[in-house]
């Protein structure tokens, strides 16, 4: 039995969609920096307007360069002058303190109402203490004019800017996480939540009085499919973020679940146990044609699709206890891809291809993992023993995962070479199910 | 086992064993009020003649509704939770019971339906708890089935680790949180 229904709004009586701006619940806090992180001075913006400066950039900038583990911003107490223009830099000032880079700029009203007009520069402070007529200090130079409701989204924006000029990997700072929020006191516990990557900014997508799981961002940003027990059983549904509108992708007997978006967003790759074990499908999201990928006896789960969309990451336990699969779209071939550790569970492979996500399980204890596709080596990143729901950054830069930490579940950041870590700790309730969205811009 | 949950499932089951007794016997009862009622009325009219007698109602002995499941049933119709070990779904024997009172209880009331919800520990991931809850809850339906219920009578769901019943970390909770719970 196959349904498709689109749910107005009016008929989900036990469910609210609200679009309010809650505040932010989220905030990271950084657990292990990396000591090699690169000096950077984010100078405050200079505020050229009258009245209280519309938002602080400097700020906003700073941390999402300090969060992403490769740079650490001076605070300004140390600044030896807060300049906001390039012109008659004192290089040698900045060079002393062993500052690499400086992020600075102007605000201004624009001459339209409801708008700022902001001037923003980065310069390589070696190439300007070398005073050398042929090469110019200014690595960038922009102006933008912006709405009142976009400032804070331009200061992730300029971060974006600062962080592929100096790394050369683009940015993931303009980016949203949903999740789970579980807060046993209230009327509707489950709640799939969205909020800009660093926690601002928290909007409530869906709450329910049964569980929610398994959020996946489709590949512009714009859909969400998660399953939800709504009606006392697995569905699969994709609601549109802008317009609230909610569709029930599937509803068969027994499980309904792990959505996963195919990179070109025409297909879900889920998991359906209608014939009796665990077995992964392709669904083409337009025509709902159904496609079983796996065959056998035991549990097949928790799809994920390849960079190249070429073929499907997977958990099984046809070697015994669950270990990494991949099985190639085309040809139906099937390869075991994990050896090592007790059990491996929530396979992703990284933007670029090279490595495989994942939660491993040595000595009882489920890590976030990362192992070299190529090599095979499998490393751990985390300290913490109750790891699950790996989702990575899409410029591969950080994994954001759910874990208990000090006897309350929430989220984590861990960068890819597990040196550095953050806590993401929820204020009430617990946190869970992270998905990391695609570039938003 | 929680008390809410063994009088919620009572609320439900209770009333289903009345509606069982009433209709098993219903033909013979329906005959032997029509005679009742006759002898009744006559007697009444005779009474508003001459009032030098009177009776009064004696209530009939009740058993708590619990007490009469049990009689039937035995202890174990009261529990509905069955636990298990750590990445397993088989039943251990110390449930076995449980599980013999409800098959007798489905197969002589063959118009009752059961929910068996899976539940899974924090341990792993979701999506694979999801998978392990549906086993631990289809191991509990196939031991319902051998016993003789209908496989119409059951359906399964599972939560993974979504419900646990005790919220914190530790060995103690995720032992209890690995089970199967019968809702009627």
């Amino acid at each position: 039995m196959f349904v498709r229904l689109m749910l107005p709004l009016s008929l989900a009586i036990s469910l609210l969609m609200v679009s309010v701006q809650a505040q932010a619940r989220l905030e990271i806090l950084i657990t292990e920096g990396v000591n090699t992180a690169r000096p950077i001075a984010v100078i405050p913006f200079k505020w050229l307007g009258s009245g209280k400066k519309p938002e602080n950039f400097s700020e906003v900038i700073a941390n999402d360069l300090r969060s992403s583990g490769q740079f650490s911003p001076i605070s300004i107490d140390k600044m030896p002058k807060t300049p906001s223009n390039s012109q008659n830099l004192d290089y040698a000032l900045w060079h002393k303190i062993g500052v690499e880079a400086i992020v600075m700029g102007e605000v201004k009203p624009s001459t339209k109402a409801g708008k700022y007009t902001i001037t923003y520069e980065l310069l390589d402070v070696v190439t300007g203490n070398m005073g050398m007529q042929e090469y110019s200090p200014v690595m960038e130079k922009r102006r933008s004019t912006v709405k009142t409701k976009q400032l804070r989204q331009f200061s992730h924006r300029i971060s974006d800017v600062v962080y592929e000029k100096l790394t050369g990997d683009r940015g993931a700072f303009l980016t949203r996480l949903a999740y789970v929020a579980v807060d046993h006191k209230s009327t509707h516990p489950y709640q799939l939540r969205i909020s800009d990557y660093d926690g601002y900014g928290e909007k409530l997508v869906l709450r329910s009085k049964q569980p929610i799981m398994s959020p996946s961002w489709s590949p512009d940003g714009r859909k969400l499919a998660y399953v939800s027990f709504e009606k006392k059983r697995s569905q699969i549904y994709v609601q549109d973020l802008y317009t609230q509108k909610r569709e029930l992708i599937t509803s068969f007997p027994k499980i309904n679940g792990a959505p996963n978006w195919s990179p070109d967003g025409k297909q879900l790759a889920l998991v359906l146990s209608k014939d009796g074990q665990p077995e992964i499908y392709v669904l083409n999201v337009t025509t709902k044609a159904l496609k079983r990928i796996t065959r056998n006896r035991v549990i097949d789960t928790e799809p994920s699709w390849s960079p190249d969309g070429k073929s499907l990451i997977f958990s099984s336990e046809r070697g015994g206890r669950p270990q990494i699969y991949q099985v190639e779209l085309t040809s139906g071939k099937i390869k075991r891809l994990t050896w090592e550790g007790e059990m491996n569970l929530g396979g992703t492979i990284t933007p670029d291809g090279d490595s495989l996500v994942l939660v491993s399980r040595h000595n009882g204890n489920y890590k976030i993992s990362v192992q070299d596709l190529d090599s095979g080596e499998l490393r751990t990143l985390t300290k913490t023993q109750l790891d699950e729901s790996p989702s990575i950054a899409p410029n591969g830069s950080m994994i954001i995962y759910s874990t208990v930490y000090k006897g309350k579940k929430g989220l984590a950041l861990v960068s890819m070479d597990g040196r550095f870590k953050a806590n993401i700790p929820a204020k009430n309730g617990d946190v869970k199910s992270p998905a990391w969205s695609p570039f938003l811009n | 086992m929680n008390l809410s949950t063994i009088s919620k499932s009572l609320l439900i089951a209770l009333p289903m064993l009345a509606l069982g007794a009433c209709s098993s016997t219903s033909d013979s009862d329906a005959e032997s009020s029509e005679v009742n009622k006759k002898a009744a009325t006559e007697e009444v009219a005779e009474n508003a003649a001459d009032n030098t007698v009177e009776t009064d109602v004696i209530e009939a002995v009740e058993l708590s509704e619990e007490e009469q499941l049990v009689q039937k049933y035995t202890w174990a119709i009261l529990e509905t939770t069955i636990n298990f070990e750590f990445d397993k779904s088989t039943i251990a024997p110390r449930f076995t019971k449980i599980l013999d009172a409800h098959a007798k209880f489905l197969v002589e009331n063959s118009d009752k339906s059961l929910t068996i919800e899976g539940h899974a520990d924090e341990k792993g991931t979701p999506e694979y708890n999801i998978a392990l809850g549906e086993r631990r809850a289809n191991s509990v339906s196939t031991y319902l089935e051998n016993m003789g219920v209908s496989a119409s009578q059951i359906s399964v769901v599972s939560y993974g680790e979504e419900k646990p019943v005790n919220l914190d970390h530790d060995a103690a909770a995720h032992a209890e949180n690995r089970r199967a719970e019968l809702t009627y």
